[in-house]
């Protein structure tokens, strides 16, 4: 099953490679991770997008916790949270394809961004299914180039994060 | 004060008897400050490797955090062997690498290796030290982290500007990490679901392993498995964990276990499993443990070790010596015993297996047998003797025919199984306890892998006696060549073996050939009385065809043994 697991850590050098480094060692999958400092500049944030079975996954959070920089291990999948990933599309919009990328952008609440004669840069924000059904609703030779920052994830309403 | 004199302070204020090492350029400003002191003693050996080998030995033998000093590149990656051996079997170490100076790191510089990079999967935790402002405190979390919790090595890699730099010095004399916290008192309510289903148990058995040494807890598993009358197995880390000449003592389980421990693993009801960690070659194929219905009690102060390969029912994480003084403790203020009639049946079922005898040999008048020469041993050290070994058959035989009484006196390489250790193992030792029997005991491949140890075991006059079972072959190689490849023996045969008492001799030790049984044990007493001050290297010329029974071959059960 596809889990998501938020990690608050040490904001030391080489600590995303012991994370990184911990799950190609040890085979576990990673869909995608994102990391990024926080309001508290000696803490970053992390979330990974793994898949795996009950087992790996107990795995997965013991050895994170494991790790000496990792101050907090929560897999948000096990409550209510939301999830949202960034992406940024350039496509084709020339002649018949000007009007039609303008109507799928915003249908998906999409955002143009930067426009050219030839093409425009899309911004999407939703959850990874959404990024992707608006991928998939597209023809596959107008996308020129697609960009995505991975997923973030928090607890929903009163579930809290933090040191 | 400047960074290398703090480095020195530091390995003072942790109480440091011993450094293991070998300078170059990067750590230079450390030995020169180490050549000012004397508080605590440089030994210098002849590789690197070595070095971090030896002061894990002598954190295995004493318990406390052995020490090791290197310099960059070619010094680092040397000690990388010595380092992932220790991480494999949880040993707190210390690690001390010179690295480039700051300015240079990044630059492919001259012996630049990215050490923190190379060593991060076999440590518990490593540090780039980049501002001498840092050193101290550095220094006092790597003995921290190495010590406590599930121990392991630590590396702190020091540039050689950060050795120049100057900053006051304070050693911290706590610390506190927001991010470690290790847990060493049990849940509760787990323990007293613990005790019941001990009492509950009719087929119990206790399985210990190394965390029991690691966690001087060798007193209170006696005490618990003698409270309850409970049969009890020691993996190859947890031996000297109970008594081994006990009636209550199986042997040691696992793929050349005992018999009836393994018997006993697989057809057991409740187990009580203790700072070990149901290691494949443990426990065999999982699959085919799990055949057998059993509840399982798990100790460990690892969370990770905890349902990795066996689902267990009961897990406790904390210390092993605090969660069983906690059961016992509980077990005692009841009356509640388990059923003695159910126990009696187990333990009649139990001598049937015992009855096997699976450590039964063909003794020979004509050539030595390598279970001999252990057992020979045994007797002329009155089972008292701090025993390492190297990696194969002789590692096992030792095993299974030096029956340890206590913890902490057998010494070899366990998770990664690293040809090489036994010297500088028994160096570190002897170093520990320059008044105890220290014997190494060997192959003819293994020992060729830190042969020039000979040379530091000569400057510091340690008197290790070296107990080669010498059987030409790479023998537990050969042997799996000879069950599972047809006897095809690719590369198993040693040919040009050095004359091993002429390399002792001139390494300045006493060297001895063994050829006939009747010689072995007057060898042995020769070594342990005449030549009790030196080192004495007995090349037992062996049975070459000798093989370790029971054997579980790899991927099958517990109950799938190969016995003679
Ligand atoms: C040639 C060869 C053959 C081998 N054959 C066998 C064999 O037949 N049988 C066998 O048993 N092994 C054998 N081994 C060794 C095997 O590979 C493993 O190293 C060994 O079985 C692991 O032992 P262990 O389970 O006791 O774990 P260890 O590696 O000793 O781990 C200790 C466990 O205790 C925990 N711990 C540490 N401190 C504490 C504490 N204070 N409180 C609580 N928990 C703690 C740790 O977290 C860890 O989970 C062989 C090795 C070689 C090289
Ligand atoms: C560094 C290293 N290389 C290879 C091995 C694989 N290996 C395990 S046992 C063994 C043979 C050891 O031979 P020897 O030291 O003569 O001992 P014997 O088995 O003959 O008693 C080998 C090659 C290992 N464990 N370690
Ligand atoms: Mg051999």
């Amino acid at each position: 099953m596809r889990h998501i697991i938020s990690l608050l850590m040490e904001n030391e050098a080489g600590a995303l490679s012991r994370v990184a480094g911990l799950f190609s060692a040890r085979g576990y999958n990673i869909e995608s991770l994102t990391v990024a400092p926080t309001e508290d500049p000696t803490l970053s944030r992390m979330t990974i997008v793994t898949r795996g079975s009950d087992d790996v996954i107990e795995q997965i959070t013991k050895q994170l916790n494991k790790l000496i920089d990792v101050v907090k291990v929560q897999d948000l999948t096990e409550g209510d949270h939301i999830e949202r990933e960034l992406m940024l599309v350039k496509v084709r919009a020339s002649g018949e394809h000007r009007e039609e990328m303008k109507r799928m952008s915003d249908i998906f609440r999409g955002r143009i961004i930067d426009v050219t004669d030839k093409t425009y840069t899309i911004e999407l924000t939703g959850t990874v299914s959404k990024l992707n059904a608006f991928l998939d609703a597209l023809d596959s030779d107008v996308i020129l180039e697609v960009v995505r920052t991975g997923a973030s994830g928090i607890g929903r309403g009163e579930r809290i994060m933090r040191v | 004060m400047t960074g290398a004199e703090i480095v020195v302070r530091c390995l003072q204020a942790e109480g440091v008897a011993y450094v293991f090492g070998y300078p170059g350029g990067a750590v230079l400003n450390i030995y020169d400050e180490i050549y000012k002191q004397d508080q605590f003693k440089h030994v210098l050996v002849r590789h690197e490797q070595a070095a971090v080998h030896a002061a894990d030995a002598y954190a295995r033998a004493t318990g406390r955090v052995g020490v090791a000093l290197v310099t960059s590149g070619p010094g680092a990656t040397n000690a990388i062997t010595g380092i992932a051996t220790a991480y494999m079997d949880s040993i707190p170490l210390v690690v001390l690498t010179g690295q480039v100076p700051t300015a240079a790191i990044g630059m492919d510089a001259f012996q630049e290796v990215d050490t923190v990079g190379i060593s991060r999967p076999c440590v518990k935790h490593n540090f780039l030290v980049k501002d001498v402002r840092e050193l101290a405190s550095t220094i006092k979390k790597a003995f921290y982290i190495a010590a406590t919790g599930r121990p392991g090595p630590v590396v702190v890699d020091i540039p050689k500007d950060v050795t120049q730099q100057s900053c006051p010095f304070e050693y911290p004399a706590e610390i506190r990490l927001r991010s470690y916290n290790p847990t060493y008192k049990g849940h509760a309510g787990q323990i007293r679901r613990a005790v019941q289903m001990l009492l509950e148990a009719k087929r119990p058995m206790i399985y210990t392993g190394g965390g029991v040494i690691l966690g001087n807890a060798a007193e209170q598993v006696t005490e618990l498995a003698r409270l309850l009358g409970f049969p009890v197995t020691n993996t190859l880390m947890g031996l000297g964990g109970y008594p081994a000449p006990d009636p209550l003592f199986l042997g040691m389980l696992g793929m050349h276990g005992t018999f009836e421990a393994n018997m006993a693993m697989q057809h057991c009801d409740v187990l009580l499993a203790v700072g070990a960690r149901f290691d494949d070659r443990v426990i065999g194929n999982p699959k085919h443990f799990a055949k057998e219905a059993r509840r399982i009690i798990h100790v460990d102060v690892d969370p990770s070790s905890i349902s990795k390969r066996v689902k267990v029912d009961v897990p406790i994480v904390g210390d092993v010596a605090q969660v069983l003084d906690e059961i016992t403790r509980l077990l005692k203020s009841g009356a509640e015993r388990p059923d003695p009639a159910a126990l009696k049946a187990w333990w009649a079922q139990i001598e049937l297996w015992r009855a096997q005898d699976c450590l039964k040999y063909e003794r020979s008048e004509t050539v030595i047998k390598p279970q001999y020469v252990i057992e020979k041993l045994y007797e002329v050290t009155e089972g008292d003797a701090y025993v390492t070994s190297d990696v194969g058959q002789h590692q096992m035989w030792t095993a299974q025919y030096y029956p340890f009484k206590k913890p902490r006196r057998w010494i070899n390489s366990g998770g990664l199984g690293t040809m090489g250790v036994g010297l500088p193992y028994a160096m570190g030792v002897q170093l520990a306890f320059p008044e105890a029997k220290v014997v190494c005991v060997t192959g003819e491949g293994s020992i060729q892998m830190n042969i020039q140890e000979l040379s530091t075991c000569q400057q510091e006059k340690l008197p290790i006696k070296i107990v080669l079972l010498n059987n030409r072959y790479l023998g537990m190689v050969r042997q799996w060549q000879e069950f599972f490849y047809e006897e095809r023996y690719a590369e198993s045969y040693i040919d040009a073996l050095p004359d091993f008492v002429k390399l002792a001799e001139a390494y300045g030790h006493v060297g001895m050939t063994i050829e006939r049984p009747e010689d072995v044990e007057p060898a042995l007493r020769e070594a342990f009385g005449k030549y009790k001050d030196r080192l004495v290297f007995m090349n037992f010329v062996t049975d070459p065809r000798e093989n370790v029974y029971p054997m579980i071959p790899a991927g099958k059960g517990l109950s799938e043994m190969i016995l003679v």
